[in-house]
């Protein structure tokens, strides 16, 4: 598909973009900066690291393990290891709701856990100050499971987590404690972290618990973080659909869903970057095969639906996954028709995450806006082409320091829930089966892709395209406001959402209307500042 | 319940801190250099670092927050962050094009021992620095002192690696701003121009982190202390530190290196230490305090007496940093109310001493403790033991002033979900009386809100 607006000369824009850096750092920058073709997809370069000195929207290990994975589970208590600021910046700034059944159950997200390691700790090593902690953790809230995050001196000075953890495990013998090596320098980005969460959440937590999970369509809910409650209108619709949530992982969880998360029968997988590592996993293991599904947007929502009745093969299933489509689609076109006349035609640029960045190109089409630009802050390159190039993924160094679980089949658990047959029929009817086709083969001909974007190249692409509407983080937004663009944050939502579903996609039309025709951006001159005010130049009123 | 195991019961801990009172140095030093005009904060460290400061930065001010790192990988970590800084400083020089490069180190760095004074005369010597530009550097490893002693070293780096003595004196006076909010170093610069002192005031937030809407991002905003006037802060007669904590450790290195006599005053929050700040201020220029400012003071103290009734006996609990703290507290103390409870994470026995030599004297059972488990959980229990009427810290406190259903008032950092704070002083005369209007708006509101229907007052 070709857009019908009209898109600057792409191969230019990537010269003007890398013009102004050091030869090395262009010839580097050169390869991350790519221009589309949905039917050749060239190959982007990701997950490489960033060139010091170069402002990225990237942050790091234990923000992407800590912060992204593991912080939505209400009841862990999660103890960050190291000096104060690491737990501190994580401390419920990544709007992770949950919701209690009552007021008598664990809920540790408002807290912020740390060992406050200081000067002497580095110098003498801090394994005795965790345990304590550990200890005092155990003794004040008796959790089901305390998680310890290793921050970056922790393994510059050889800390053992995972011996203390184990140690405080056997001694207390009632609550499960682990740890997580995922100090800031590992990797290159936030994906390092991710991966390293899944390895220890399925370690420590998944397969704890045998209890038959009750329902006839069971499934768990794999990389949805219930940011803004995206969490809470996906357990609404599948629960109308007659949908059973085994396990989400990990918006509004709790410790005991992911420890029974193996008895469902279909992992969906939203954030491929962030989670794809447990789905491979716990199909090796368990037999339950991953399906790469999307409820951004409401379109993409009724297909994922379909995908997943069509899954289940059940036709009472897709036909209440029909009803629940035709009774919510409505009221999402009532608003898309709405507002479709002020955002038709306007162009959209998306530079955040590691999914997001594609699945909310499918909210703006259905404003009728264009994505005319997109990358991700930490993705791979199968988030951008699709996994069937991962056998051509070099393993950098930075990669290969991030284990690889060896999982083999359980001897008593493992229980394929498809044949390889069925599997490939799904495959046929074009459910991604194991499989992602990446963002680039969404993306209309000749729009850019730019992984890793820097600030210069962000504020160069809206110099040059002029975007109604740039989508990014905290970082980023009130640098492109200050540009007259409007920016909606797509981390934290501008603190709204949920996102998610069909009520989701209804709020997102409507911030995005709001946003992009906001009379403030024309408000931006004063009077005296437009051509031809003619203020102050002659006095309206003198003294003769 | 937001903060539901939160239990009466205190009990001491060694290990465990839970819901800091402070962050850590490197935030603080990001956020220092922010007020230097041209300059682009640098973090040697992991990304992460920088992000995450960045982040708060912004959230705190909603204004850009520009900053660089190292982007410390594994190999870094293990071979020296020397080539990362070198490379780093080549490409923010040739694609940034700051005036000055002030680095600040991490945890990560400071473990590994790389030694920035060695990497950035290295980065002079192998001709990375162009002409004219700056790299500074300080030293700040986030397992000492908090966000506060952070601030305080970046600050010290500025004035030692700038300020010059040329042996000619100028008729001028440093102020050096302790961690304080642009809004209130705008009001000094208001307040020293009202009094007619020349002053050379670092850092300087104002007109960069409360930047206007002009429809260009302007990379090194307007605002910020520039080299000229750092330089020539070696000549300056004086320097007034604002703040014991993050003011003073600058004072004392000027005047060792350019031998500029200081003194250190509270920062002027509140009526006394805003007194103070004037008479020394008055003192050192040798002027006269003009009506104006006179009539400013009468003003606040005005609103003092109407509405002390509203005042007298209220039960405070506060959190927040030592130099904030201590002028709070003794406005709090000025207006007759009376702090219940006080913690900051922050360590540092200066704190210590001076805190509890004013409330030895005005109010000797008050709760404090800082420095390390003298957290808001602490906090949070104490004031479940001894109820308040009002909480005043950062916004992390809304959990618990919603928890326990006390008001709240935000002041301090960071606070992430309202404005004002960048636009509004809290210090001088005027920004004590806003200070004031929002803890009477706090306590009458409450009033309104729990009064039966036949005692709701019209007039109050």
């Amino acid at each position: 598909m070709e857009a019908n607006i009209h898109f600057p000369d792409p191969s230019k824009v990537r010269e003007e973009l890398i013009q102004k850096y050091p030869a090395k750092v262009a010839k580097k920058r050169a390869k991350s900066i790519i221009v589309n073709d949905p039917q050749l997809i060239p190959e982007v370069q990701a997950n490489v690291r960033t060139v010091p000195g170069i402002i990225t929207q990237r942050g790091c290990s234990y923000a992407g393990c800590k912060g992204v994975v593991l912080g939505p589970t209400r009841d862990i208590v999660n103890i960050v290891h190291g000096p104060i600021g690491c737990s501190f910046y994580a401390w419920l700034t990544r709007r992770n709701q949950t919701r209690t059944e009552s007021l008598m159950d664990a809920n540790y997200i408002p807290y912020c856990f740390s060992t406050d390691m200081q000067e002497e700790n580095v110098v003498f090593g801090g394994e005795k100050k965790l345990k304590v902690a550990i200890q005092e953790a155990y003794d004040l809230f008796h959790p089901k499971s305390i998680a310890i995050f290793s921050t970056c001196p922790v393994g510059l000075i050889g800390d053992d987590v995972h011996a203390a953890s184990k140690e405080m495990r056997e001694k207390f013998g009632d609550c499960n404690v682990f740890g997580f090596s995922c100090e800031g320098y590992r990797g290159v980005s936030q994906s390092a972290g991710h991966h390293i969460a899944n390895n220890g959440v399925f370690k420590h937590m998944v397969g704890r618990d045998n209890t038959p999970s009750v329902g006839k369509y069971k499934l768990n809910l794999l990389g949805e973080y219930n940011i803004g409650g995206d969490a809470f209108e996906i357990e609404r619709i599948f629960e109308k659909c007659g949908i059973t949530l085994v396990a989400s992982f990990s918006g509004n969880s709790t410790v005991s869903q992911i420890e029974n998360a193996h008895t469902a029968d279909l992992n969906v997988i939203l954030c491929h970057r962030s989670i794809n590592y447990m789905g491979d996993m716990m199909e090796t293991k368990y037999g339950i095969p991953w399906m790469k599904v999307n409820f951004v947007g409401a379109e993409s929502t009724a297909k994922s639906l379909r995908k997943i009745a069509e899954y289940f093969g059940d036709e009472e299933l897709k036909a209440r996954v029909e009803e629940v489509i035709a009774e919510e689609a409505p009221r999402v076109q009532a608003v898309i028709d709405e507002i479709m006349p002020r955002t038709k035609g306007k162009t959209a640029m998306l530079f955040v995450g590691g999914s997001r960045a594609h699945h909310y190109q499918d909210l703006f089409a259905e404003l009728g806006m264009t994505t005319v630009a997109a990358g991700y802050e930490f993705a791979h390159r199968d988030d951008y082409e699709g996994r069937h190039v991962l056998p051509s993924i070099k393993i950098d160094a930075d990669s290969k320091n991030i284990e690889e679980l060896k999982v083999v089949a359980d001897p008593e658990l493992y229980n394929p829930r498809k044949t390889e047959a069925e599997l490939e029929a799904l495959k046929e009817k074009g459910l991604e089966i194991n499989g992602y086709e990446g963002m680039m083969k969404q993306m209309t001909k000749k729009s850019l892709v730019v992984d890793d974007l820097s600030h210069y190249e962000s504020e160069k692409l809206i110099e040059i395209y002029k975007p109604d509407i740039f989508c990014a983080g905290i970082k980023e937004k009130y640098v492109v406001q200050k540009m007259g663009i409007p920016l909606k944050q797509l981390h934290s939502y501008d603190y709204g959402g949920p996102y998610t579903g069909f009520e989701g996609a209804v709020n997102f039309y409507k911030d995005i209307d709001r946003m992009v025709n906001n009379p403030v951006w024309k408000l931006i001159k004063a009077p005296w500042e437009k051509a031809g005010n003619g203020a102050g130049l002659s006095a309206s009123y003198v003294t003769q | 319940m937001l903060l539901r195991h939160t239990s009466k019961e205190v009990k001491e801990r060694e290990g465990l801190t839970i819901n800091p009172a402070k962050t850590c140095q490197p935030i603080g030093a990001m956020y220092a250099a922010l007020g230097i005009h041209g300059c682009l904060p640098h973090s040697h460290g992991s990304q992460g670092c920088c992000s995450y400061h960045r982040s708060t930065l912004t959230r705190h001010y909603k204004e850009p927050v520009m900053a660089a790192t190292s982007s410390f990988t594994e190999g870094a970590s293990v071979f020296g962050g020397q080539a990362n800084l070198l490379a780093a400083i080549e490409t923010i020089f040739s694609v940034y094009e700051p005036d000055i490069i002030a680095v600040h180190s991490t945890c990560l760095s400071e473990t590994i021992g790389d030694d920035l004074q060695q990497i950035t005369r290295k980065a002079k010597d192998d001709g990375k620095v162009p002409e004219g530009k700056y790299v500074i550097f300080a030293s700040t490893p986030s397992f000492i002192g908090s966000h506060v002693t952070g601030y305080a070293n970046m600050v010290t780096g500025i004035a030692t690696q700038f300020a010059v003595s040329t042996g000619v004196k100028k008729n001028q006076h440093n102020i050096i701003a302790g961690w304080m909010e642009p809004s209130d170093m705008r009001e000094i610069k208001r307040l020293s121009k009202e009094l007619g002192v020349k002053i050379v005031l670092f850092p300087d937030t104002s007109d960069v982190l409360d930047a206007p809407q002009t429809g260009k991002h302007v990379f090194y905003p307007k605002g910020g202390t520039t080299v000229a006037e750092l330089q020539s802060a070696g000549d300056s007669l004086s320097s007034l530190a604002l703040g014991s904590i993050s003011a003073e450790p600058a004072a004392i290195a000027l005047e060792k290196s350019c031998k500029v006599p200081f003194e250190t005053l509270d920062i002027p929050i509140g009526l006394t230490a805003t007194d103070r700040f004037i008479m020394a201020l008055s003192k050192v220029a040798g002027v006269a305090v003009p009506d104006e400012i006179t009539a400013e003071r009468g003003r606040l103290v005005d609103v003092m007496a109407d509405m002390e009734q509203y005042l007298y006996g209220k039960r405070v609990a506060l959190f927040g940093d030592p130099d904030q703290l201590i002028p709070l507290t003794e406005f709090l103390l000025d207006l007759n109310m009376k702090p219940v409870h006080i913690v900051s994470g922050t360590p540092g026995q200066r704190f210590e001493k001076q805190m509890r030599q004013l409330l030895d004297a005005r109010s000797p059972e008050t709760n404090f403790r800082n420095g390390l488990q003298a957290d808001m959980f602490l906090l949070h229990q104490w004031m479940k033991n001894e109820p308040v009427d009002l909480l005043i810290g950062n916004t992390y406190g809304k959990y618990m002033a919603r928890d326990e259903d006390v008001p709240f008032i935000r002041f301090g950092f960071p606070i992430l979900d309202r404005i004002g704070h960048s636009y509004f002083p809290n210090v001088g005369y005027s920004g004590s009386l806003r200070l004031l209007e929002k803890i009477l708006n706090a306590i009458m509101d409450r009033q309104d809100r729990d009064a039966l229907e036949e005692k709701f007052e019209l007039v109050m």
